[in-house]
Formats: C-alpha cells, structure tokens, sequence
C-alpha cells in the first residue's frame, strides 16, 4: 500500500479544518470517545451540526481563538491508500509553520472561500507550494452552498487560479467544487452539483498520481554515523551509517567522498545484518567501502560520474522565517542533512511580492519575506538545485545567537 | 519502498540524527510496545555498534510485573545501559507529594521524577515513542522538540522543521525530546510488530485476571488502587492496549491471543488507543498541560 503526504492551506475561516474534519468523519476515522470529546466541547456550527474544526486544532489556544496556528499531522487509511495530512494554519503570522508542512508534502490542497474567490492568502500559500516544489495542486472551492451551487462561480475562480499558476512552478492543478460544512463533493458525488463531471475529493485522492521526477535523480548518500564497534571479533569492521538521498547505490559501483574527492568501490550494502545488492532512495542503511578512506559525518558519498556542484558559494531562493530580519553582518549557521557549515549572506538578489509576483531589489529581508540571495560557506558544500532533488537542495539557517531556525533556502546554483 | 519500510528508514535515520548531534542522548523506555519498537528500531541503526545511548526507564513503583521482568530480560539481550530513575525516590525526599484518595496516580508525579533524572545525567536529548496520532497535542508537535530549561514545551513557538533537517541545537539546561515514530498509526506499530516478529510483554495479550469497574473503565484490581468495599473484583478475559503503570492504563475484554488477532480487533475498534488512559480524561487540555509541564 503507498503514502501520500498532502498539506490543506487556505484562508483564515476558508474552513480547512472542516473539511479535514469531514474527511475523517466521513471515512469513520473518528473514533466514539473522541467524537464524545467533541460533543462535550460542545462546539456548533450555526445550523446546530457538530464542528469538526476541533479534531485538528489540538491547542488550548487554537480552539479558544477558532484559528489554526501550528501544523496538525493526521493520519488516516482507505481500502486504496494511507495518508497524512498535514493542516497548515492560513494566517499570515504562521506561515512558516505552513512551509513546515509544505516541506514534506506532495500535494497540495488550497482551500479557496467561493464567496471570496482567489485572495492575497491564496496567493501566497501557492507561491510557497511551488516554492517547495509540490508536483501537484488541487484547488477546493469551498462553501459552494453559501453561492447555491453556482457554476459561474466556480468557473470565474478557476480562471483566476489559472492566471495565478501561469507564474508558477506547479506541474498539476485539477479543481472540485466542494462544500466542506456540507459534505458535498467529498466522499460521494454532490447531487447539488451536478453540473461538476469530476470525482469527489476521497476518490480524487485516492487515485492522483503524483510525479516525484524521481526516476532520473542522481545516487547521494550523506554520511550520518560511522559504526566502529572495535571488538576484538569486529576490529576491522566500518560501516557508513545513512539515508540514500536519490538515486540507487549498488555493490561495486564506484563512488567518491566529498567534499574530499577520495574514490573507492562500494564493496558491502548492509541493513540490521542483512546484506543488500542494492540501496534504493530513502533507504536507511550501512555502506562499506573497499579502502579505508577518511569520510565521517557530513561528507556525501556520490557516484563518480554522477557528481553535483561542490562550492563555497551558491545562490539560493530563500523564505525567512523568524522576527529578528536577515543580517547581512552576521555569520548563520547552514544546516544541509547532518552537515553543518558556517556562511555569510553576501547579497539579496531580489524580494519578491507575493501580491504581484514581482521581483524587487532589497536590502534586507523581514518575516515571512521569500526572496533570492547568494552566501559564502566556511567549507565547501555539495549541493544539486532543488528542483533536480529536494532532499540535496535543501537546507535551513540557524541563528547562532539563540539556535532558532530563521530561514529555509532552495538552492538554485553554484557561483563561480 | 513499502509504506512500513518508509516509516522504518525514517525512524533510523532520526535515531541516527540524534547520534549525531548530541553529546548526551538517552532512549526513554516504559516498556510498552512504542519504546520496544524503538530499541528495534536502534538496533537497526546501530548495530554491530553498541547503542550511542542508555535506556531510561522512570519507574512509577506501580508497574506491571510482567513489564519489569520483560524489561531486565531485554537489556541483558542487548548487553546496553538501563538507568532506573525512581518516583519513590522523588516521594521520599518530598520533591513530590503522593497523591490520596481512591483515583490516586503517580503518573503526574513521573515529570518531576523525569526531570531529575535528565538533569542528574545531563541529558541533553531524550528519544521518545510518542506518536502524532495518539493524541490532538501530540499531533502538533515536532520530531525534535525542543524544552526549555525547566523541561516545558511551548507550542506557540516552535522553531520551523522542514524536510529531514532537524535543528539540534540548544543552549546548556535544555533538552530536546525526539520522536522518531511520530508518524506511526498504532497500526502501523502492530504491524511492524508481527513483520519484525518484535516479542512483547504477555500482558498485551489475551490473558485472564482479577479487574474492577472503575469509572466505566477495567482496572487491574492491585493493591495500587485503593480498593474498598464497592470494588467488585471479577475474574475477566482481558488485554492491555496501552501500557503505563496500573493505577492509570485500562485493560480491555479481549479474546486476542495472537498478533493476527490483535491486529484485527483493532482495525475494528471504535474506541481510540488512549481511551484506556485515565491520564488523559482529566481535561480536554490534559496532554498539552502535561507537556508543557515536561511531560515525555
């Protein structure tokens, strides 16, 4: 059985909740006592139905404010799929929380109020969706009751939306009209709408096919752990402990170390004492090596002719993320994997209004801000571009000052 | 790769992290069969290599014997550290006062007793099998987790946590707390539970036993629990879904004798995992209360 990972973004009062709520609801995935919890809570919609809000608005402050301010994580499975959702808050203050759940998800679901039609909100939760490089979008009209079914609704929301993707990365959108509160167009086929030929969101998402662009991406594995047990039965025994980050390592492939450039020959793939011929992407596992070469945690064994970029200087979209804004004078600390790496942000190319889409020069960049920038490292790094892989593209900046996460940087290029 | 083998390579690239980025790990284990997964789960990252960290068990006093015997023959199988951090020592030095009355619990008290034992040590990250679908708090917080010096949690400010990258970073006198099977179902645990052929304690099987009716819920009937005449004491067919001390966790009427039947009878189950958890019931709020007080 497989996994999808889907994030819900949309507006403040788009009804998000409500609409995760519904699909857990809707796919007996609340369970008797935690349906009393909500009948105790004692919380109505105004028609006198239950509000499903509260099964993902898991703080005391959430359910006293009826927002959403951190990503919930929920899991729920059908006969086809298993899935996790990750239900980002839509206010604006916690939009790092919605990069959180963007991060890691495949698809993305914004949640547009058909009253109120494509908003700043929508605007820049799509932005950071095709930002993060999530293949696909499915745009829910929301609260199609409140407009009595209204096709042209519908049709004027989807032709604004796909004004909005024209300037977007976003490999797929497809759209439902839906009423969340309602349960129209959600597990089963709305007969309010029966001008919508489309299938309802369980069954949409239990069937989209997600484009990884997995298939052609280059063999890396970042060396997390070195296992030396140094018994006397195992004293000669080294193992590189990690994660396949893309790609395929086999036994015998020839392989290099950056960022040192040592070579040598895959020579034993193991995990929990089973060997393995190969070691697909996302494995965890240990790789041994034919020479005894110097490699600890932070270097990145890659394939020899499979190399990416090793510089000390690259350039990066960026989205920051904390109070205090970017300071060009002081050093951050980068954080690829398990590697860490001291740089300095050397230029802001450009900041760009999620408004307009427009690209504007900057001197600096405040919370929330999605720009461009280019830094220096200490050491040198290796990188791909983000959009050949995420997981060797990536990497966050911490603050030394007070070890906050303050940036998370989709690397674009090397700089010469 | 199969779903389980996703959340498997998760899990031990996370205990490899914590390797990695700590000084002074520790792997919080009750016994139940989440830290069980997760010691399998260590020895899968770790082996032939000893484990880069200790067991940490915060005893209540009032556990199942059947956990404490199942726990000793578990770490003399690994050959790894056991450090016992005792909420009867916490009691008699009158760092905690024990509760009264006939729903009295010491499951409150453990954070003290859990605290202590992070600072006796220096602790600076714990391991935890915490998983986000137990509970709505739980379903909101990071795999690391970081608390501040007096062990809280705060959830308005949690540092951003995108892909796999997780900042370890702290200053002295805090701790992270990492949850490596945060998105495990309790499913998801049985299953890799019968894939792995993982052993369990026999309580979380079928068994029969003495149990009383407490607050619509079956207890245990123990002397922990302050029986007095309008305990009825009946001889039941019963399991333990959920394992923590017997004054907290209820047994549920269960014919399960092996992992197949398990597995089925709570793909069935109306009633959620920690439904048997009198801890839980005492606010709507009770777990994010907990943990920001420093709860695991």
């Amino acid at each position: 059985m497989d996994l999808l990972k889907f994030i819900t973004a949309g507006s403040v009062d788009d009804g998000k909740s409500t609409l995760i709520g519904r699909l857990l609801y809707d796919t007996n995935s609340v369970l008797d006592d935690q349906l009393e919890a909500i009948q105790r809570a004692n919380r109505k919609n105004n028609d006198g139905t239950l509000d499903l809000a509260i099964l993902t608005d898991g703080l005391k402050a959430e359910r006293e404010q009826g927002i959403t301010i951190d990503v919930a994580y929920k899991y729920f499975q059908t006969e086809k799929r298993k899935f996790i959702i990750a239900d980002a808050p839509g206010h604006i203050q916690y939009t790092r929380n919605m990069v959180t759940g963007a991060s890691n998800s495949d698809l993305a679901i914004i949640l547009i109020d058909a009253r109120k039609g494509v908003v700043e909100q929508t605007r820049r939760h799509s932005f950071i969706v095709s930002l993060l490089g999530i293949p696909n979008v499915l745009v829910c009209v929301n609260k199609m009751d409140m407009v009595d079914y209204d096709q042209a609704v519908f049709d004027k929301i989807k032709t604004d939306y796909e004004r909005l993707a024209q300037s977007l990365r976003i490999k797929q959108i497809d759209y439902i009209p839906v009423s969340a509160l309602k349960g129209d167009n959600i597990v089963t086929t709305s007969i309010n709408i029966p001008w919508y030929q489309g299938r309802p969101l369980l069954d949409f998402l239990e069937t989209v096919q997600i484009d990884h662009a997995s298939d052609n991406k280059q063999a890396r594995f970042p060396v997390q752990w070195v296992i030396r047990p140094q018994t006397q039965a195992l004293h000669d025994y080294r193992g590189y402990a990690g994660r396949v980050v893309g790609g395929t390592f086999e036994v015998g492939d020839r392989v290099v170390a950056l960022p040192s450039g040592f070579s040598s020959i895959v020579s034993r793939i193991e995990l929990a004492n089973n060997d393995l011929n190969t070691a697909p992407e996302g494995a965890s596992v240990v790789i041994h090596l034919a020479d005894d070469i110097d490699i600890s945690r932070g270097d990145m064994l890659v394939k020899q002719d499979e190399q990416p970029a090793v510089s000390q200087r690259f350039e990066a979209e960026i989205c920051w993320m904390d109070t205090r804004p970017l300071d060009l004078n002081q050093f951050y600390l980068l954080q690829q994997h398990g590697k860490t790496a001291k740089v300095k942000i050397q230029d802001v190319i450009y900041r760009v209004n999620v408004e307009t889409l427009q690209q504007s020069a900057a001197a600096e960049l405040d919370l929330n801000d999605i720009g461009k920038i280019q830094f220096k490292s200490a050491d040198p790094l290796a990188f791909d571009s983000y959009v050949s892989n995420k997981a060797n593209g990536g990497a966050i900046l911490i603050d030394l000052r007070n070890n906050l996460t303050v940036a998370a940087l989709m690397i674009t290029e090397p700089v010469d | 790769m199969d779903y389980l083998d996703h959340l498997e390579a998760e899990a031990i690239y996370i205990l490899r992290e914590v390797a990695g980025q700590f000084e002074k790990p520790a792997l919080l284990f009750s016994g139940g069969k989440d830290s069980i997964t997760l010691v399998h789960l260590a020895e899968k990252a770790f082996r032939p290599g000893k484990f880069p960290f200790p067991l940490v068990h915060i005893d209540t006093g009032h556990n199942f014997p059947e956990t404490i015997e199942f726990r000793d023959e578990l770490v003399a199988r690994l050959g790894e550290e056991l450090i016992v951090g005792y909420v009867q020592e916490s009691i008699d030095t009158g760092k905690v006062v024990e509760q009264k009355g006939k729903n009295a619990s010491r499951n409150p008290l453990q954070t003290v007793t859990l605290l202590d034992t992070i600072a006796k040590h220096g602790f600076d990250a714990c391991i935890g099998g915490a998983r986000r679908d137990e509970e709505k708090a739980r379903a909101k917080e990071r795999i690391f987790s970081v608390r501040d010096e007096f062990g809280q949690w705060d959830p308005k400010r949690q540092r951003p946590e995108l892909w796999n990258i997780y900042n370890g970073r702290i200053h002295k006198g805090e701790n992270v707390r990492v949850f490596p099977i945060s998105n495990w179902t309790e499913l998801d645990v049985w299953n890799y539970i019968r894939r792995e052929n993982i052993k369990l304690p026999s309580i979380y099987f079928s068994h029969e036993r003495d149990v009383i009716t407490r607050n619509g819920q079956l207890m245990a009937a123990t002397e922990f629990l302050n029986l007095d005449h309008e305990d009825v004491i009946e001889y039941r067919k019963v399991r333990f879904r959920t394992v923590g001390d017997m004054t907290c966790t209820a047994a549920v009427p269960s014919e399960a004798y092996h992992i197949d039947d398990i597995i089925e009878e709570i793909r069935l189950s109306k009633i959620s995992e920690r439904g048997a958890r009198m801890d839980d019931k005492v606010s709507e709020a009770a777990m994010e209360d907990r943990k920001k007080g420093g709860y695991f």
